[in-house]
């Protein structure tokens, strides 16, 4: 039995001195971040590792006192924690809301200091590359310089990405899960009629709603759809088939019949509770911009000064981001030279298999952050020796 | 024991004709064991090819970087030329296009390394002249409808092969392993006949 984890130091918060310059050209002030860490970074500061959340998700990717001080499981519980794949008693984990959000990161909900109202729709569109900034300016201030890796799965692969291209010098490795290069049509299409579901919400009053309520049939809407898009035909037929809830026969009515019909009401229910319609129309965006190849004539050549170590993985049957993307990605980074990994994992889960299939990430994952994490140390433990050498003569 | 004590026959003779510092692709390189010894004694670049899940997990742990693919699909994404040595152990006679693999392998490496078990070995040979059946023994372990090996070749078959697909022989190392000794010594004569396994290496035939 893996005893029950000592809490980890909770959620806490910073304000980046200095505000932020975006990818936009527009300029953020006042951005405070919210982030959780768990494990110990070693003497070396040779383990430490950042874990990207997707477009839903926040800073509490495993268990331990959430923001409003419940132990509760994190969004990669399966995945994070004391003796699991990725090892919180071996390794320093990171792990941040990420800018735009609505769990305790500025974005669009967050009082705009030129007014003292939420900023609504005048909050900036922020990219996945100035998510990262804001990342890499968190850890400057927690004091680490080096990621062992950085690791996110869908939009926190993106992340993870972008880290490789944006901080060659400053990622050993990246290790992207279920995720793309860039959106394809379809993909931004979903994204589409999420958006147009909540801006056409009768309340959304031009994003400025945060007296009157969310508008909580728009975004509902909107999570139904990306539910179904996280889902794969097969595990929808699985879970749900044809099968009706607490009735033997049609009621000839609009009533919630089917386990899917319900099944997708409470995860739109569910998710207008705790996340902002605006977040989800930032967030969407900055997915729909992301472009890993962008300011290149190929993605090869974007990719040229990519010196982390990577490993990719996609799942057999997530056809948001299809392997066929993960393939793209890898390909350019065997032409880029880079050194790079890439399985298939063969799931019925769909996009969220991420989330579901801990076992089966577990094999590639753990033994590639055990091989890079000895590798930094080792490195680490040579440079010390040399720093004491050169000092001695 | 070294290193190269635990590697197959055929991949210590690799590991003897690839030079110091080559960049090396190893098709179907299971737990990376040849591309460990490449990298650590003799300053190889080297990357890997593989299909199994517990293979590329070994490989990931000893630091390799291996992509899983089906070589039947080509390596796409490696540029023309792009690695000194392109290394298909003991792999040839399992995919089902075996001619666009040997083009492919040609295209991305300045040579290629064959390693491939000899149809033509006399054992094999009589197993189907005096018994009758199809072939079992030690390099060739499977019956006929259950095996990985869909296409079978000789050293003969292998020179036309070759040469039909735009490649040339640079040296041919027909091998007569002798596992319960623990060793491998070339077939000095008859190759086709005596050799049970037999290292290729190739390139492309200049147009």
């Amino acid at each position: 039995m893996t005893p029950v984890p000592a809490p980890a130091s909770g959620p806490r918060s910073i304000e980046l001195a200095g505000g932020l310059d975006l990818v936009s050209g527009r300029r953020l002030e006042h951005v405070t971040v919210a982030y959780e860490t768990f494990g110990e970074l070693d003497e070396h500061g040779t383990n430490a590792l950042l874990l990207c959340h997707a477009l839903s998700g926040d800073a509490h990717v495993a268990t331990g006192p959430d923001r409003f001080g419940d132990v509760v499981p994190g969004w990669w519980e399966p995945v994070v924690g004391p003796g699991k794949a990725i090892d919180t008693e071996k390794y320093f984990v990171i792990c941040s809301n990420v800018l735009g959000g609505c769990s305790g990161t500025t974005g669009p909900g967050s009082i705009d200091p030129a007014t003292n109202a939420p900023y609504g729709l005048r909050f900036p569109l922020v990219t996945i590359e100035d998510m990262v900034d804001v990342q890499a300016a968190l850890l400057d201030h927690l004091g680490v310089e080096r990621l062992a890796c950085v690791v996110g799965g869908s939009m926190g692969g993106m992340q993870a990405l972008a880290w490789a291209r944006r901080h060659p010098e400053r990622v050993a490795s990246v290790a992207a899960v279920a995720t793309t290069w860039r959106l394809a049509a379809q993909s931004i299409a979903f994204n589409e009629v999420g958006r147009t579901a909540i801006l056409g919400d009768a309340t959304f009053a031009g994003g400025d709603y945060y007296d009157s309520g969310q508008p909580s049939h728009g975004l509902a809407v909107a999570r139904m759809i990306g539910h179904i898009t996280y889902l794969s035909d097969d595990s929808m037929r699985a879970k749900f088939g044809r099968r009706l809830r607490q009735r033997a026969e049609h009621a000839f009515d609009f009533v919630t019949e089917f386990e899917v019909e319900s099944y997708l009401a409470y995860q739109g229910r569910k998710f207008v509770e705790r996340f902002d319609a605006n977040t989800y129309l930032y967030m969407t965006k900055a997915m729909d911009y992301f472009d890993l190849s962008a300011g290149h004539a190929t993605l090869a050549e974007a990719l040229a000064a990519v010196r982390s170590r990577l490993l990719v993985l996609s799942f057999s049957s997530d056809w948001l981001f299809p392997t066929y993307q993960a393939r793209e990605l890898v390909d350019a980074l065997k032409a880029a030279d880079a050194e790079v990994s890439f399985a298939e994992i063969e799931s019925p889960y769909g996009h969220d298999a991420f989330l579901l299939e801990p076992e089966q990430q577990r094999t590639y994952l753990e033994p590639f952050l055990a091989r890079i994490v000895a590798e930094e140390r080792e490195r680490a433990m040579a440079s010390a020796r040399q720093d004491q050498g050169g000092a001695g003569s | 024991m070294t290193v190269s004590d635990l590697l197959r026959a055929d991949l210590r003779l690799i590991t003897e004709l690839v030079p110091e510092g080559s960049r090396v692709l190893d098709l179907g390189c299971g737990d990376g064991s040849l591309l460990v010894h490449l990298r650590d004694e003799k300053g190889c670049t080297v990357r890997g090819v593989d299909l199994s899940p517990e293979d590329i997990s070994s490989a990931l742990a000893r630091g390799l970087s291996v992509v899983q693919a089906d070589l039947d699909e080509g390596l796409p994404g490696y540029p023309d030329g792009s690695f000194d040595y392109v290394v298909l152990s003991q792999t040839l006679q399992v995919v089902r296009q075996p001619a666009f693999v040997l083009r492919e392998m040609l295209r991305v490496g300045k040579h290629g390394l064959v390693t491939f078990p000899n149809f033509g070995h006399w054992r094999v040979r009589g197993y189907l002249a005096f018994r009758g059946r199809m072939p079992v023994s030690r390099s060739i372990p499977f019956t006929w409808y259950d095996t990985p090996n869909i296409h079978h070749t000789t050293i003969t078959d292998f020179r036309d092969f070759v040469a039909a697909n735009g490649g040339e022989i640079e040296r041919e190392i027909p091998l007569v392993t002798r596992e319960w000794a623990g060793r491998v010594r070339p077939a000095k004569v008859w190759p086709n006949l005596l050799a049970d396994t037999a290292v290729a290496l190739v390139h492309r035939r200049a147009d």
